[in-house]
């Protein structure tokens, strides 16, 4: 079972940023629940074998004001992937710092490991005003000043900052899949 | 949230004013551009000069914008639009109706965040054939008014989106990829009657044009 949550401060920004996940799972037939990060209980964190996070829009960083939400992540111990303000919640968990940077529309990064199924140069799709600097527990898996994709270097804990249900749903699928 | 709808007058954009009616947000406009290109990527064309009909037809006021249609103008009358929606109607968002089109979505988000907006796709990513049942479930009456890919033909103009059409517009996504919903711009559609409209728009007349090889469009009269 996997747990989807919504980063999002408005309802109707669900069906552009959840939405999409959800029906990646549904394609692959992987049973999911999704939830606000403002509902979730202890109860669904036992429950969700995985927990995926998603981003939300340029304009909303409710979630940076509501971070302590997510102080959860500290000991959570089962494979986790932050999707843009997902990854960024989880870097700022782990310590990490926001910086500014507007990225919109296709990018090419290029991944210097594999990195859940990418590899070497990869259009992705960017939607953000703001990233977050690396945290030393984690590796940056792609080139350049500005991590796009991270793990920790002992736990399953993943992020990226482009939006991968938009152009790279492999990654995805293989998060959800191994 | 009072929100500014981005108006072709197709499918796309009535949908997602329709979700966002659904989802709680006070819709106080439609924004709609006139562009003299009939090639343009970034605004639908056939039939636009209608949308005022549905908007009438909606109760919700219309700005209407003129572009001259070349790329980088498209986007300033665009953005002059947005901002007397801001001024006039006090608007702090934007519902658009893009469902894949980076070209498009990120121009428009590129204004949005310019002018501190929020900029909203309710239909981003949808799997196309769910979208085509969801339009006939909430009986959204669509028809076909320009179709521009082999092999559609001048039969297609005029074709309402049912379960028929759904079938056939299945055979030739399976037998030449075009896109079900027309979003490579194999068709355009204008919305007679949707669960927003107080009344039904009727037909007066129309008037087929053929554009090019398997490109025709169809004028209508309100």
């Amino acid at each position: 079972m996997i747990l989807i949550i919504s980063t999002c401060a408005e309802k109707l920004h669900e069906l552009e940023f959840v939405k999409p996940v959800e029906r990646i799972l549904e394609e692959n037939k992987i049973h999911f629940f999704s939830k606000h990060y403002s509902d979730i209980s202890e109860a669904d964190l036992k429950k969700a074998d995985k927990i995926i996070i998603c981003g939300t829009s340029l304009k909303d960083n409710k979630f940076i004001e509501n971070v302590n939400s997510f102080r959860w992540i500290s000991n959570f111990n089962k494979p986790l992937l932050g999707i843009c303000a997902g990854m960024q919640i989880i870097s700022l968990i782990f310590y990490g710092k926001v910086k500014s940077k507007t990225e919109i529309g296709f990018y090419k990064e290029n991944f210097t490991k594999e990195f859940l199924s990418l590899k070497g140069e990869q259009e992705v799709y960017h939607l953000h005003n703001n990233y977050t600097t690396l945290s030393k527990e984690f590796e940056s898996f792609t080139e350049g000043k500005i991590p796009q994709a991270i793990k920790h270097k002992s736990r399953e804990i993943y992020g990226v900052l482009f939006h991968p249900e938009v152009r790279n749903r492999k990654l995805v699928e293989e998060f959800i899949k191994h | 949230m009072k929100v500014g709808i981005l108006f072709s007058g197709g499918k796309d954009s009535c949908m997602a004013a329709y979700l966002a009616k659904k989802t709680g947000y006070e819709r106080t406009c439609l924004i709609t551009i006139l562009s003299k290109n009939k090639e343009s990527y970034m605004f639908h064309t056939p039939s636009i000069s209608k949308a005022e009909k549905q908007a009438e037809a909606m109760e919700i006021p219309m700005i209407i914008q003129t572009t001259s249609g070349k790329k980088e103008n498209e986007l300033k009358d665009l953005e002059k639009a947005i901002k007397i929606a801001v001024k006039k109607y006090k608007i702090e968002g934007i519902v658009t109706g893009a469902i894949q089109s980076v070209y498009q979505s990120a121009r428009i988000q590129k204004i949005c965040n310019k002018l501190n907006l929020e900029c909203f796709n309710p239909l981003w990513q949808i799997n196309e054939f769910d979208y085509l049942d969801e339009l006939i479930k909430d009986k959204f009456k669509v028809i076909i008014t320009g179709v521009f890919a082999y092999p559609f033909d001048e039969k297609w103009l005029g074709k309402q989106i049912d379960k028929k059409f759904v079938e056939e517009i299945k055979e030739l996504n399976k037998k030449y990829q075009i896109n079900p919903v027309g979003e490579g711009g194999e068709f355009e559609t204008f919305v007679l009657d949707c669960p927003l409209f107080k009344k039904e728009l009727k037909i007066k007349s129309f008037h087929d044009f053929k554009e090019g090889e398997n490109s025709w469009r169809r004028e209508i009269e309100i």
